[in-house]
This record gives C-alpha cells, structure tokens and sequence, in this order.
C-alpha cells in the first residue's frame, strides 16, 4: 500500500500530464482485467421509511416527504418492470429502519426477487452476521455499505439521529457481510462530506483490511458525489472533475481486481469518458423513488437523489456498443446459497 | 511428421489450442476469434451465459462444431463448483466442465484441495472434468485418481500474460502424469504457447491475450501456429532435449573403447 503522503501528493498533482499518465495506467490494467465487459445493474427502492437523520440525504427522518414501503405485490410489479428492460442483477435499496424494513421484510423480497434475478444485492440498514447468513440463504449475493465519511468527527457531525450514529458499528459491516458468506461487498464514501485524500485513504485501509481477511469475496467500490435533492444543497461537493478522475484512476492502480461503479449521479460525459478508465459497473435506467417505475407518477416522487443521467437501458446497451464494450447482464448465475 | 490428435476422455481433436471467451469486446469478434484460432474446445463461464436474451447469447456466437468446456468461474468451494456444473448441464451446456475454484479475488489462484473434491463428485455423475490447478504433483495425481479427463496447471496469474513462471512445476506434471496437460492461465503471446507445447504440454489455452489484442483475430490466428509450431518441435526432437537424453559419455565411453577398436 502506498502511504498517505504518496496518495495525497499523486491526488494533488492536477499537472495534466500526471493526470492523463494515471489514468493510462488504469485504463491498461483496467482492459487486462475486465477487458472492455461493463457490468449492468438496476436499483429499486423499496421503502423510504428511515430512523437515521443524515443532514446530506433526501430520505432522512426530518425531511417531509411521502414515506412508501412497497407491499410484496408493489415491488413485484416493479420487479417484472425493471426485469423486462433487461437487467438481471438488481441492488434492493431502503432508508435505514429496523422498523419499516425488518430482516423478514428484506428476506421475503429476496426470495422475489431471485424469481427476476441472477445477483441480488442490499443496501440497507447493517446488521448482524446470523442476519446476513439468513439473507444469504434467501438468495443475497452482495451487501453495500458506505461508510460516508472516515472522518470520526465529520461523521458525527452529519449523521445526527438514529442507529447510523455507531460509527463503529457502521465499518464493521463489510466485515460482518464477508463472514456471512457474501459473495461481493461494495464501499463507499460520499465525496464532499470531509478531506476527500483522508478519506480516499482510509477507504483503501479498509478495503485491504478486508481483502486479507476475506480474500474470497468480489469487492467493489464507489464514489458517489454529493448532489442536490430537488435542487437543494445539503452539503457542497468540493471533488472536481480533475481529483473525480483521478481518486477513480488511483483506486484501479491499487485495487487492479476490484470492481468500480458509477451511479447516475453523473452526467454522462464524464461517466462515458470514465468508462474508458477504470469503471466496470454501471446502473441503467434507474429510478431513485419508491415505487418509481410504475407505481408513482414523477411529480409525486421523493427521490433520494437526482439523476443527472436519465438514458434508458436500451440507449445505455447502445451507447457501450458503439464505444465498442460488451454490456454484460448476467455476471452470476443464481445458485443455492448455503455455507 | 505425422501427429497423433489430442484425445480427451475418447474424443479426438485436432486442434491444439483452447480459447477461452472472456473479456471480449463485442461477440463478433469471439466468433471470428474461434474461428481464425481453429480451437475445436472453447471455454465459456456459465454466469455470463444470458440464456434469455437471444442476441447476447453468448453460445450462439460458437460455432457448432466447437466442444463447449463449460467453466465454473465464480465458485469459491467444491460445493458451488458442483452446483454450478449441475446447473450448465441442466441448462443444455452439455457435461464437459472446468473446474475452476477460487477463493482469492486478489490473485485468483485456484484452491487445489476444493478443486479435486469438486472434481471426484463430478467425475462420479458422469462429467468429463478438466481441472484448473496450480501446478502441484500432489494435485496432480489426486485428480488423476478423482477421475478427471485431464489436468491444466497455471503458467502464472490468470489475465497477467506473465508466461509460463511455473516452467519447471509444469515440466514435472508433464513428465509424470499420463493425463493430457493442458496449460492454462498466464499465456500472453504466442511466444510463451509454443513454448509450453515444446515442453511437451498437450495443448494450451489462452483467452485474455486473444480478447485484449487490438485485433483479436488476428492474434488467435498467431496463437493457433504457434502452438502448432511448439507441436512439430517437441515431436521433432529438440536438439536441447536430444543433448540430454544422448550426451557424450565422457565418464562412461571408456567401457567401449574395445569395442569401438574391433
């Protein structure tokens, strides 16, 4: 591993020609290990209920907005829906309740979505480990967790209420999902909350923490900027384009085997162009909203954040292919879960 | 010179040369790549096989006359390597499989032990199972008892076009198993293929150099002579094999100096 003061000089050196020669190192090691294959995944939201007050997120629990928790026969539609544009791996996301979305909520909506789908993955509330091998069992692949921000303070600053508080608790996760038996874990942390090379840095402890201890599992990681929700601002993104590129280039560098995913947070210029670098995973069509694809009209939608991308999948599977990449839909096959 | 066809559980083939489908860039380029390599076996990750969706069907892309050598990429233990299998089979992806079992997403080197258990259950229902190892005598041999068809030690890290580091690991394999030794993994150009067949492999099998050329099909063309001329030479005799098998006896030649006189 490098140590902090190499990353930090490698992420501040905005010299062009430091930046092109990263990313033509990433981009090398990218091809070697991917080839040009991009993984395609769909999210759906299946409840918005949340216990957490995080001041940066549209879904917190101060924030006036319709609260949905779709019924299995809800998000089975929608399911169908997002199966019928093509997408075999799905991510389940909620808000943060223990409440609203219990562990058997979650299990009985991976036993669904197992009928629709090769990978399912969650991002929720952390839980405990016999959880996660109860959701393993029910047919969970992959569990997502951001850690946000590493910066204990920042951390405590920006994550006021509820159970999302224990930051500890919070970066055992991972940890507690590859024990389980999971077969990916994704991290995280949300450009804009804190010193983004501290905690660039020690989201790369974490992940080589975990990769000694677990190195049977798929990571991944992304890089999530901070956006407005309904266009307000709840915290100021300070990632440039110029470091964006460069915190993705550097991350393939360290992590040659390591999955990276970018959202429809970013617009598609830069997710294109970052295609060609590092990134091997992208969403499509996504929608953020509960109930988003078919239920809600889109004036009566809360979303958890604003899409800057809105291309279907259809134009996503175009555009990869005229840039001459392989859209890939099925990168598992469903089989029974048991340790 | 006249070869003999590389047979694997009674099933003679011509070709030498395995490609393996991963990482390639569109599925044209997979097509015209098996062909232009003349691989009569082609690998094929049964996650990545979108039985539904017609046009990135990845089977439909391989020509017909090519044997598909399923592979059970993703597994992490025996177990799933075996469910796996079942499923490809069940699935109509016929009972040729390799066994692939990994556990390290870092190096993604193969766990030999879970290898040749996967590889007895597999063997007992029926399936022709080709091992991937790290080149192990012990390994070796477990699987030649566990029944498999035959066995593909790693020239070094999958994707890394690194060669064939495990040189000598892989020369004991050949020298002392009587199953075809199919090298796997690591194999970056056509140098290193020829290379491995002058050793004396049986075939050879490459995917991510193929896949991550500028022009695929070109170098699967490459690939596809030099396994053919690394063949012919380690049939012909290599001057450097010759020289060890029939030096000059400068301890020994005495006992025929009589002999020699008359």
């Amino acid at each position: 591993m490098m140590t902090y003061q190499q990353i930090r000089n490698i992420l501040e050196d905005r010299s062009p020609a430091s930046v092109e020669a990263l990313a033509q190192q990433a981009a090398q090691l990218t091809r070697q290990q991917f080839g040009r294959a991009i993984s395609l995944y769909g999210p759906i939201y299946l409840s918005n209920f949340c216990s957490s007050h995080c001041t940066y997120c549209g879904f917190n629990s101060h924030n006036k907005i319709q609260r949905l928790k779709m019924t299995p026969e809800q998000y089975r539609k929608e399911m169908q829906h997002i199966h019928g544009q093509g997408i075999r791996n799905i991510i389940m996301l909620t808000g943060e309740s223990y409440k609203h979305t219990p562990l058997e909520y979650l299990k009985e909506a991976a036993g669904i979505a197992s009928e629709y789908f090769q990978s399912i993955a969650l991002e929720v509330h952390p839980m405990e480990i016999a959880e996660y091998k109860e959701l393993f069992a029910a047919g969970v692949d992959g569990i997502t967790v951001y850690q946000e921000t590493y910066d204990r303070t920042r951390y405590a600053q920006v994550h006021l209420s509820g159970y999302k508080k224990d930051y500890d608790f919070r970066y055992g996760t991972a940890a507690r999902a590859a024990e389980a038996g999971m077969r990916q874990v994704s991290l995280g942390i949300l450009l804009g909350l804190s010193n983004v090379v501290e905690d660039v840095y020690a989201l790369y402890q974490h992940l080589r923490e975990l990769e000694k201890s677990f190195p049977g599992v798929d990571y991944g990681v992304s890089f999530p900027r901070l956006r407005p929700v309904k266009t307000e601002n709840l915290a100021v993104c300070d990632v440039d384009d110029i470091q964006f590129v460069k915190i993705i280039a550097l991350t393939r560098l360290l992590f040659p085997r390591v999955s990276i995913s970018l959202s429809t947070r970013e617009a598609p210029k830069l997710r294109d162009h970052l295609l060609e670098i590092a990134i091997t995973r992208m969403s499509a069509g996504s929608n953020t909203s509960v109930g988003g694809y078919t239920l809600l009209e889109e004036k009566d939608q809360d979303p958890q954040f604003d899409i800057k991308d809105e291309r279907s999948v259809d134009e996503i599977v175009q555009l990869l292919k005229s840039k001459n990449f392989d859209p890939v839909f099925t990168d598992w096959r469903h089989i029974e879960n048991s340790l | 010179m006249t070869d003999s066809p590389l047979v694997i559980a009674g099933k003679s083939f011509s070709s030498r040369f395995l490609l393996g489908t991963g990482k390639f860039k569109n599925k044209q380029d997979l097509r015209d790549s098996i062909i232009a390599s003349k691989s009569e076996i082609v690998t094929v990750a049964l996650r990545r096989i979108d039985l539904e969706r017609h046009e990135e069907n990845i089977l439909e892309y391989i020509p017909k006359h090519v044997t598909l050598l399923t592979n059970t990429s993703g597994a992490r233990n025996a177990q799933e390597a075996v469910r796996i299998a079942r499923l490809a089979k069940a699935s109509g992806c016929g009972n040729w499989v390799k066994i692939e079992v990994i556990n390290d997403s870092k190096y993604l080197l193969p766990d030999n032990q879970e290898t040749i258990k996967a590889t007895e259950i597999l063997a007992a229902e029926g399936f022709i199972v080709l091992p991937y190892i790290s080149p192990d005598l012990y390994a070796a041999r477990a699987l030649v008892k566990a029944g498999a068809a035959t066995v593909m030690p790693l020239g070094s890290f999958i994707g890394s076009n690194l060669g064939l580091k495990t040189r000598e690991f892989i020369q004991v394999l050949i020298n002392e198993i009587d199953l075809p030794i199919i090298v796997d993994a690591g194999i970056g150009a056509p140098s290193q293929a020829a290379e491995a067949m002058e050793m004396g492999a049986a075939a050879v099998l490459a995917n991510t150099a193929v896949a991550t050329a500028q022009n695929p099909v070109a170098l699967a063309h490459a690939f596809a002579l030099a396994v053919e001329a690394g063949r012919l030479a380690y049939l012909s005799g290599l001057p450097l094999q010759q020289s060890l098998a029939k030096a000059s006896s400068p301890l020994t030649g005495f006992l025929y100096d009589d002999v020699s006189a008359n």
